[in-house]
C-alpha cells in the first residue's frame, strides 16, 4: 500500500485541511512557491522579477481552475488522483486543480425519461404492441458515476428485459384486458431490482404505458372485431325495438277484439229482450181477442207482400182452356233477380183467358224498411 | 547564473522528471496489477495515487466497472424443434485482476469472446429443453441458475463474475412471426363472426318471443271475444225460448207472417195467385162465400 493511505488525512497535497478561504489557500500557495524560488531570488536578486510574477499568475489561473459551482438540483463527486473523496452539495466549492482533483457533476433531481416501444411475443404466443415511457433519476450520484458501465443503456436493456418477462409470463387477451394495469408496476419493480442489484444508481419512478394493443399488422382485424361487438349490440337493440313496436300494437287489436265481442254480447242480449218484450206485449193483446188479432195479422201482412209484387191472378178452375205464360220473359223483362218466389199455388196450365196482369209497381223503399220495423 | 544554482535547477528537475515517471494513478472505475518483468507483484490497489519503479515495474489497469455483452441474436432451436431467436445481454466484472490479467492478456474484448461463446451455448442448450412456450415465459431466476451453473467455472478461471444474464427478445423468425400475425387475424375474426352471431341469436330470440307474445295476446284475446259472444247468444237464447214458450202455436204464426213480409214479393217477384184462396175470398162476392 502506497503512502496515500485515502481518508487518514495525511495527504501531502493538502486535502484533508482545505481551507474555505479561497485567499489563504493563494496565499498558502504563494508561500510554498517563495520557498521554493525564493531561495534563488536570495542568491541573485536581480533580473526575474518579471519571470517571478507570470509563475504567480500561471499559478494563480491554475488554481482558479479548481473552483466550480453544484447547482440546487446537482451533486459534485470529486475524485483524487481518480479515488473518490468527497460528494458535495450544491453551492460554490473549490478542488485541487487537474490533474490533482477532478470532479464530476451529477443531476440528482432532474427526471429524466426515455421512450420505449416494442412489439413482443406473449406466453400464448401472439405478438402485443407496447408504448411506454420510463422516467428515472440518477438517486445515487456515487454508484451512477463508478458501478456500471453506461447506467443509462443499461437501463434500456434491464427494461426490455423486464417487460418481456412480465409480458412472456401473461396471455395477449389478459394483458389487453385485466392485466392492463399491473404491466407498469410490474415491470418498474423488475427493473428497479435488477438496478439496484447492479448498484446502477438509478431509481426509475414511474413507468407510464401510452399504449397497448395489438400490432400493427392484426389491426384491421381487432377492429373489425370491435365493430361485431357493436353490431351484435346493434342486432340486440333492433330486436328489442321491434318488440317494442309490435307488443303494444298486439296489445291494442287484443282489446278491440274483447271490446267489440263485449258490443256483440250485449247487443244481442238487448235485441233479445226487445224482441221478446214485443212478442209478449203482442201476445197478451192476441190472448184477449184471439181470432180478431190473428185474422189482423195475417191479412195485413199478406196485403203488403201482395201489394208490391207483381201478380199473376188465374182462376185455376173456370175453365179447361191453357194459358200460356211466358215467365222467363215476363222475368227478364224486369231484369230483375229470378230467385223471386212464385206463388205456391200451382198454376193450373189448362186455364185459358186468364188475365196476366203485369203491374210492376215499384215498392217505395222507405216503406218496405218501415214494414220491417212495423209490428203489424 | 552560478553553477551551483544551475545544479540545483538541474537536480530539481530530474527528480520532477523522476516522480512523473514513477507515479500512477487508478481511478475509482479501475483496478491494476503491478508487474515486474512479467510477474505480478502487486494486485489490490485502491483508487488513488501509487508508486512504481519506472522501467523495471509496469502497470496495467482493467475496468472496475460491471460490463455489457450485447451481442447479435442468437438463433435456437427449442425441444419442438421451432427456431427462435433470442436477443440477451450479459453483464459481468473483473473480480481477479491477475486471473484476467493472465487468461486473457488483459483484453477485454478476449474476455468479452470468451464468455460470449459460453453463454451462448448455455442459451442454446437451456432453450433446447424447453418447448416454444416455455421458452417465452422464461423467467430471469431460473435462467440465470442455469446459466451460472454452466458458466462458473469458465468465469472463475478467466477472474471474472457473471453478474447477470437477462433475455432480452424471444422472437420468432420472420416468416414464423408472418404467420402468427395471419393465426392472430384469424382469431379475430372467429371472435368477430362469434360476436356477430351471437348478437344475430340474441336478436332471433327476442323477435320470435316478441312475435309469440303477439300471437298469444291476439289468441287470448280471440278467445275471450267468443266465450263473450257465447255469453251473449246464450243469454239471448233464454230470452227468446222463455218469451215464445207462452204460446208456442202463435209465435209459429206470428213469426211466419214476419218472415213472409221479409221474404216475399221484393225485387219484382212474381207471384202467381188463384183467386180462390182465402185472401180473395169477398174479391168476387160480397157474402165471402166459397165458390
Amino acid at each position: 500500500m502506497a503512502w496515500n493511505d485515502n481518508g487518514n488525512g495525511k495527504d501531502p497535497w493538502g486535502g484533508g485541511d482545505k481551507p474555505n478561504d479561497l485567499d489563504k489557500i493563494v496565499q498558502g500557495w504563494q508561500r510554498k512557491l517563495s520557498g521554493i524560488v525564493g531561495g534563488g531570488r536570495g542568491s541573485a536578486g536581480t533580473g526575474s522579477a518579471g519571470t517571478y510574477v507570470i509563475m504567480v499568475l500561471l499559478a494563480v489561473a491554475w488554481l482558479g481552475t479548481g473552483l466550480y459551482r453544484v447547482d440546487a438540483s446537482e451533486r459534485g463527486i470529486e475524485q483524487r488522483f481518480g479515488g473518490y473523496t468527497q460528494t458535495t452539495m450544491p453551492g460554490l466549492h473549490w478542488h485541487f486543480p487537474y490533474p490533482v482533483e477532478v470532479v464530476d457533476i451529477v443531476n440528482v433531481e432532474a427526471v429524466e425519461n426515455f421512450p420505449f416501444q416494442t412489439e413482443m411475443l406473449t406466453g400464448d404466443r401472439q405478438y402485443v404492441f407496447i408504448q411506454m415511457v420510463v422516467q428515472y433519476r440518477r438517486t445515487d450520484p456515487y454508484n451512477y458515476s463508478f458501478k456500471v458501465v453506461d447506467p443509462e443503456s443499461t437501463l434500456q436493456d434491464v427494461t426490455e428485459s423486464g417487460l418481456r418477462e412480465v409480458v412472456g409470463t401473461s396471455t395477449l387477451i389478459r394483458l389487453v384486458t385485466e392485466q392492463r394495469d399491473q404491466i407498469a408496476p410490474r415491470t418498474q419493480e423488475i427493473v428497479q431490482n435488477t438496478l439496484d442489484s447492479y448498484e446502477a444508481g438509478i431509481t426509475v419512478t414511474s413507468i407510464s404505458i401510452e399504449r397497448l394493443d395489438y400490432p400493427g399488422a392484426v389491426q384491421e382485424a381487432v377492429d373489425d372485431a370491435q365493430q361485431a361487438e357493436n353490431d351484435a349490440g346493434r342486432y340486440i337493440l333492433e330486436a328489442d325495438t321491434y318488440e317494442k313496436d309490435i307488443i303494444p300494437r298486439a296489445r291494442g287489436s287484443a282489446a278491440k277484439v274483447r271490446l267489440d265481442a263485449e258490443a256483440y254480447r250485449d247487443r244481442v242480449i238487448r235485441d233479445a229482450e226487445g224482441d221478446a218484450s214485443r212478442f209478449e206485449a203482442l201476445l197478451d193483446e192476441y190472448q184477449k181477442a184471439p181470432q180478431v188479432t190473428r185474422d189482423r195479422l195475417y191479412i195485413e201482412a199478406i196485403e203488403e207482400v201482395y201489394g208490391r209484387s207483381n201478380k199473376v191472378i188465374i182462376d185455376s178452375e173456370s175453365n179447361g182452356n191453357m194459358i200460356y205464360l211466358p215467365l222467363d220473359q215476363l222475368m227478364r223483362r224486369d231484369n230483375r233477380n229470378t230467385a223471386g218466389a212464385v206463388s205456391n199455388r200451382s198454376v193450373d196450365t189448362q186455364t185459358s183467358g186468364g188475365i196476366a196482369n203485369q203491374d210492376r209497381s215499384a215498392i217505395d223503399p222507405r216503406q218496405r224498411q218501415r214494414d220491417r220495423r212495423d209490428p203489424q | 547564473m552560478s553553477n551551483a544554482r544551475f545544479a540545483v535547477m538541474v537536480v530539481f528537475g530530474l527528480i520532477i522528471i523522476v516522480l512523473g515517471l514513477s507515479a500512477f494513478t487508478v481511478n475509482e472505475r479501475e483496478m491494476a496489477i503491478k508487474l515486474q518483468v512479467g510477474r505480478v507483484v502487486e494486485a489490490s490497489y485502491e483508487p488513488g495515487l501509487h508508486w512504481k519503479i519506472p522501467g523495471y515495474q509496469t502497470v496495467r489497469k482493467f475496468p472496475r466497472r460491471i460490463l455489457t455483452i450485447s451481442d447479435q441474436p442468437e438463433r435456437i432451436f427449442t425441444a419442438e424443434r421451432r427456431a427462435l431467436q433470442v436477443d440477451f445481454f450479459v453483464k459481468w466484472r473483473i473480480v481477479n485482476p491477475v486471473n484476467f490479467y493472465t487468461s486473457t492478456g488483459g483484453i477485454t474484448e478476449v474476455a468479452n469472446d470468451r464468455l460470449t461463446e459460453i453463454i451462448r451455448n448455455a442459451i442454446v442448450t437451456e432453450f433446447g429443453k424447453r418447448s416454444v412456450e416455455e421458452a417465452i415465459s422464461v423467467e430471469r431466476a431460473e435462467l440465470m441458475q442455469d446459466m451460472l451453473a454452466t458458466a462458473t467455472d469458465t468465469a472463475t478461471g478467466l477472474g471474472v463474475e457473471l453478474v447477470d444474464v437477462r433475455v432480452k427478445q424471444v422472437e420468432f423468425p420472420n416468416d414464423v412471426k408472418n404467420a402468427v400475425y395471419r393465426e392472430m387475424q384469424e382469431e379475430r375474426a372467429r371472435v368477430a363472426a362469434e360476436l356477430r352471431a351471437e348478437g344475430r341469436e340474441s336478436s332471433e330470440a327476442l323477435r320470435s318471443g316478441a312475435d309469440r307474445d303477439r300471437t298469444i295476446i291476439l289468441a287470448d284475446a280471440y278467445r275471450d271475444g267468443q266465450i263473450l259472444r257465447g255469453e251473449g247468444d246464450a243469454q239471448a237464447a233464454s230470452i227468446y225460448a222463455n218469451a215464445y214458450n207462452r204460446d208456442a202455436e202463435f209465435y209459429q204464426f206470428y213469426r211466419s207472417i214476419n218472415a213472409y213480409k221479409k221474404s216475399v214479393g221484393h225485387d219484382g217477384d212474381i207471384l202467381v195467385l188463384d183467386p180462390n184462396n182465402e185472401f180473395f175470398r169477398y174479391l168476387n162476392q160480397s157474402s165471402g162465400e166459397q165458390q
